[in-house]
């Protein structure tokens, strides 16, 4: 279901250094990415999807190349714009949960969607993932999928233009990470979102409409699922 | 398995890690240490260099002044039991002229015996010869006025005294253990070029004053200081058919008193403010130590897992604390006898000792070392217990995410602050109360450290002001006898003179029940517009016709009050009144009681009588004043107003300038310190927060905001209670300054609160500053991929 296309990435490059030591982590990438979407990065550990996902994202910074997003040049945004860019059309959702543990769950979606344009509802968004009923308990007194799904939620609860899933189901067990996927599944075709979903698992990458295969910090094959997969008939 | 050479390298590096905060700790210790190392060092040093003084010297235990007393009445003094030595002196307060010196300037003229040393307070000659015996008209003079004149053997001098002016010349320089910190008639703070104490033969001074075979001051020294009350009661009743005499101990000879107090407070100083710097330092270690466990976990985990024991892991901690004991130790020593070789030399500008150097006090070094490791380790407690306890296996997981809760505010208040943000910051604080309250606890004592030193000034202010208020008066005059009412007139008459005002000066014994003191009692005039009495808020308040007016510290020490009755005996009189207080007055330099003149004159045998006067002159006649008194046999001593309080402001200025900047930038760096540290623990607990909310979009500015808000909330609380706290350090300091020399008022302005305030607020900016800078540099992507 791809609509309009949002991100245009070319030659994207990306070297860490520590010391005299260098890591070419992307060693220029092209694709491009289209509004209802979900592309799946998949690929071993190392191959450079988790710095392809924070280069879309921008909380990291390429070395060459270009992320073109709707008519403006990402790469060229300063600290600032950056900010901008993330806090009005990027929503996160991670491995690790990363909620503010001082926040309830609502007050967590509430902060995300600060400055965001006609976000939805904290408690609508907290709805739509089954968390409403605990809403107000703080990430302490949740387990890992709960977490997790606040986390959709707040990711979600400002409609993204482009979400972005790094391993979300990593530290979860099978079934509640069937239950995150299938809510990112959901949120991509409801919200119209591009959606870039990391994953080393194969199966998971079943259910993307593209899956980007990197090795060694390019693509080393770029195939579409047809028909892709529903996320609840996916298992591992 | 011998792990600790791996496991020291290990602690050299996390040493680097943790440079900022390591540099905190390290600052704080050596402020701890310096200050001990500094106050006791110099405290040493002076009290072993007056003991050696006074040894070398034969200083005297007990010193008697009265008017005139036979030398028999010496000589059944020394037949009394516990009496080791016995000098009688002519003691006398004469005017001296130097040519081409107009300022005038008090002498001090002190009797030597006509043959050998004093055998109770000797002198130190520093250069030049002892007087000859007989009436040639020779002088040694004190060194500290020699240098201020640039005076040497064979110059000449002339002294007023006895009525009559006498060239002399000095033949030599010397220094007495009685003017350690000389302060002469109506001074009070010391001042060399006005005041000169002088010595000469025995023969010369009874010629002078007619006093053939008499003596006018005694200097004893007694067997054993604990016969010194039995002695005084002895001496007391020897000389009682003389009149009374003031009899008094090392702690009313006002050089040793001074320097008593000065010591005191040195004391107090090298007590207080290391606990104080050694608290911080223990809660800084506290902080930093258990944080840095926290984010180890997993190596400690690892340690564990490879074998490591609990005891060695323990230790490896521990020691990451005690070396930056040791480098602030190491620091603070330098610092400390850096300091204390400046503060000596300071303090040899005003006592003069014949040798006074900074040395150190080895064991208090060797305390402060202890107690700062000790400090050090009460610090590291917490840390080194959980790394001990911490079980390899729950080491290596993850910690239990923090329980956060509803802060009290937020119940009492739910409308109040709803900003994501703001909540963060309450929640995290109410989910650590004690670090917070500790962390408010240093700031505040930073706040109060300062008050209560920068107080200094504004008591300085204070006695200036009441100075000012209280005497208005260009010179004082003190006659050399007293003379009749009418001698007004004709000081009135000398050149230069616009006002002039009598009045009478008294020494008395003032007692009531078992309490007595020696004091001036001075009779003023109801007219008396140069010199007025103040009370408590520094209003004026008219000189009582009947009774007395007593400072309220006399009045304290006295055990009276407005309408109970004192007794009062003129030294060298049998006779005793009884007279009412009438009125409490302020005074903060002295104890001096005050009078109506002609109630003070009726209460005295003869004609009525002045015994000086306080003058306001035209400032253009100045020189023509001072050159017509020069000489005038009716002149015993001048003191010119301005310089009297230009002297004091001086002296106290360049003590406490030293001194408080000292303190002032220690409690700026403490506050840095803690400032610093808590943001930096909370910037390494909280990385992932911060994280996270710079990848929802929050730009570096608004994240930075979280930290500075969280040390504006802890600022925020520090500053009032620093406020109060300095104020009740301060009237610390006020009570233990207050001795009978001087008291200390409790002022404190709102430019001291503002200044400490200021400091510690600019100290946590900085701090602040530097912590959100790394902030901006965070490598979100990084930090949010980390492992939880």
């Amino acid at each position: 279901m791809r609509g309009e296309k949002t991100h245009s990435v070319r030659g994207l490059k990306r070297t860490y250094r520590t010391g005299s030591y260098e890591v070419h982590a992307l060693r220029g990438v092209d694709f491009e990415l289209c509004s209802g979407e979900l592309v799946a990065l998949l690929g071993p550990s190392g191959s450079g999807k988790s710095t392809l996902l924070n280069l879309l994202g921008g909380i990291d910074r390429a070395d060459g190349g270009e992320i073109w997003f709707r008519g403006e040049e990402l790469t060229r945004f300063d600290d600032r714009a950056l900010a901008r860019y993330r806090r009005r059309h990027v929503g996160f959702v991670l491995q690790s949960y990363n909620l503010i543990p001082s926040l309830t769950a609502r007050e967590n979606v509430e902060l995300a969607c600060a400055g965001a344009e006609g976000p939805i509802a904290a408690a609508d968004a907290l709805e739509l993932v089954g968390l409403r009923p605990r809403m107000d308990h703080f990430p302490g007194q949740l387990s890992g999928g709960e977490q997790q799904r606040a986390a959709v939620a707040r990711a979600i609860a400002k409609r993204p233009e482009l979400l972005l899933c790094d391993e979300p189901t990593g530290a979860l067990d099978s079934r509640a990470g069937v239950r995150i996927l299938e809510l990112i599944e959901r949120c991509s075709v409801e919200l119209g979102a591009a959606t870039v979903l990391v994953t080393h698992n194969a199966a998971i990458a079943a259910m993307a409409d593209r899956v980007l295969s990197l090795v060694d910090g390019s693509i080393a094959e770029a195939r579409g699922n047809a028909p892709r997969r529903n996320a609840r008939d996916i298992s591992w | 398995m011998n792990a600790l050479p791996i496991l020291q390298r290990k602690l050299l590096r996390e040493l680097g890690r943790i440079a900022g905060q390591a540099a905190a700790i390290i600052l704080v210790v050596a402020c701890a240490v310096a200050t001990a190392v500094m106050s006791f060092g110099v405290l040493r040093s002076l009290e072993q260099a007056r003991a050696q003084y006074y040894e070398r010297c034969r200083f005297a235990e007990l010193f008697v002044s009265l008017p005139r007393a036979p030398e028999s009445a010496a000589e059944a003094i020394r037949r009394q039991t516990g009496v080791e030595a016995v000098q009688t002196r002519l003691v006398a307060d004469v005017a001296v002229g130097l040519a081409g010196v107009d300022d005038p300037i008090a002498g001090r003229l002190l009797s030597l015996p006509e043959r050998g040393e004093p055998e109770v307070n000797a002198i130190v000659l520093r250069r030049g010869r002892w007087v000859g015996a007989g009436v040639a008209l020779e002088v040694i003079v004190s060194e500290s006025f020699a240098d201020a004149h640039g005076l040497e053997p064979g110059a000449r001098l002339s002294v007023l005294v006895g009525g009559r002016s006498r060239e002399m010349s000095i033949v030599g320089i010397a220094l007495s253990p009685e003017y350690v910190y000389a302060l002469g008639p109506g001074m009070i703070a010391p001042d060399d070029r006005r005041f000169a104490i002088l010595w000469t033969g025995r023969r010369v001074l009874e010629s002078a004053l007619g006093a053939g075979g008499e003596f006018n001051d005694l200097a004893i020294r007694v067997k054993e200081a604990a016969a010194l009350d039995d002695v005084a009661r002895q001496v007391e009743a020897v000389l009682a058919p003389y009149g009374a005499a003031d009899v008094h101990g090392r702690e009313r000879q006002p050089s040793h008193a001074f320097l008593s107090a000065m010591f005191h407070q040195i004391a107090g100083v090298g007590r207080i403010a290391p606990a104080i710097f050694l608290a911080v330092a223990a809660f800084l270690v506290h902080g930093v130590l258990g944080r840095l466990v926290e984010s180890q976990r997993q190596h400690i985990g690892l340690m564990k897992a490879l074998g490591i024991g609990d005891a060695a892991i323990g230790w490896h901690y521990l020691e990451l604390v005690l070396v930056l004991g040791a480098i602030g130790i190491a620091a603070g020593l330098a610092a400390g006898t850096i300091l204390g070789h400046g503060l000596t030399r300071l303090y040899a500008g005003f006592f003069h000792f014949p040798n006074l150097s900074f040395r150190h006090d080895p064991p208090s070094v060797l305390a402060a070392c202890a107690v700062a490791l000790a400090a050090m380790a009460i610090g590291a407690y917490r840390g080194v217990r959980a790394v001990s306890r911490l079980a390899p296996a729950l080491a290596l997981a993850p910690p239990a995410p923090p329980g956060y809760g509803r802060t009290w505010p937020e119940r009492l208040a739910p409308w109040g602050p709803t900003g994501g943000t703001t909540r963060m910051v309450l929640r995290h604080l109410g989910r650590f109360p004690l670090r917070a309250a500790l962390t408010v606890m240093g700031l505040a004592l930073a706040v109060a450290l300062q008050i209560a030193m920068l107080f200094s000034f504004d008591a300085l202010d204070r006695i200036l002001d009441f100075q000012a208020r209280s005497e208005a008066s260009d010179f004082s005059v003190l006659f050399a006898r007293p003379l009749p009412g009418a001698a007004i007139e004709e000081a009135a008459r000398w050149p230069g003179v616009l006002k002039a005002e009598a009045w009478r000066m008294l020494s008395v014994r003032l007692g009531s029940g078992v309490q007595a003191r020696v004091v001036n009692v001075t009779g003023l005039a109801q007219s008396a517009t140069l010199r007025t009495l103040l009370d408590a808020d520094l209003v004026a308040v008219p000189v009582p016709r009947q009774g007395l007016a007593l400072p309220g510290k006399l009045a304290a020490l006295l055990h009276v009050g407005v309408g109970d009755s004192v007794t009062l005996q003129p030294v060298g009189s049998r006779r005793t009144l009884e007279l009412p207080v009438a009125r409490i007055v302020e005074q903060y330099i002295g104890l001096d009681a005050y009078m109506d003149l002609d109630a003070l004159n009726a209460l005295l045998p003869g004609d009525p009588a002045i015994g000086g006067t306080d003058l306001a002159i035209d400032p253009a006649r100045r020189g023509e004043f001072l050159r017509a008194l020069k000489g005038n046999g009716i002149v015993a001593g001048i003191s010119e107003r301005s310089a009297v309080l230009a002297s004091f402001r001086d002296t106290m200025l360049r003590t406490l300038t030293l001194i408080v900047s000292f303190f002032v930038a220690f409690a700026a760096l403490t506050a840095s310190g803690i400032a610093f540290s808590s943001a930096w623990i909370t910037l390494s607990e909280r990385e992932r927060e911060f994280a996270t909310l710079a990848s929802l979009g929050f730009g570096a500015a608004e994240v930075s905001r979280i930290l500075a808000l969280e040390n504006a909330i802890l600022v925020g609380l520090a500053l009032p209670l620093g406020s109060v706290l300095g104020y009740g350090l301060a009237w610390l300091v006020a009570q233990r300054l207050d001795t009978e020399l001087y008291r200390v008022p409790l002022v404190v302005s709102a430019h001291t609160v503002a200044i400490a305030v200021l400091v510690v607020v600019a100290a946590t900016l900085l701090a602040t500053w530097t912590v959100a800078r790394r902030l901006r540099r965070m490598d979100v992507a990084a930090v949010l991929n980390a492992r939880q």
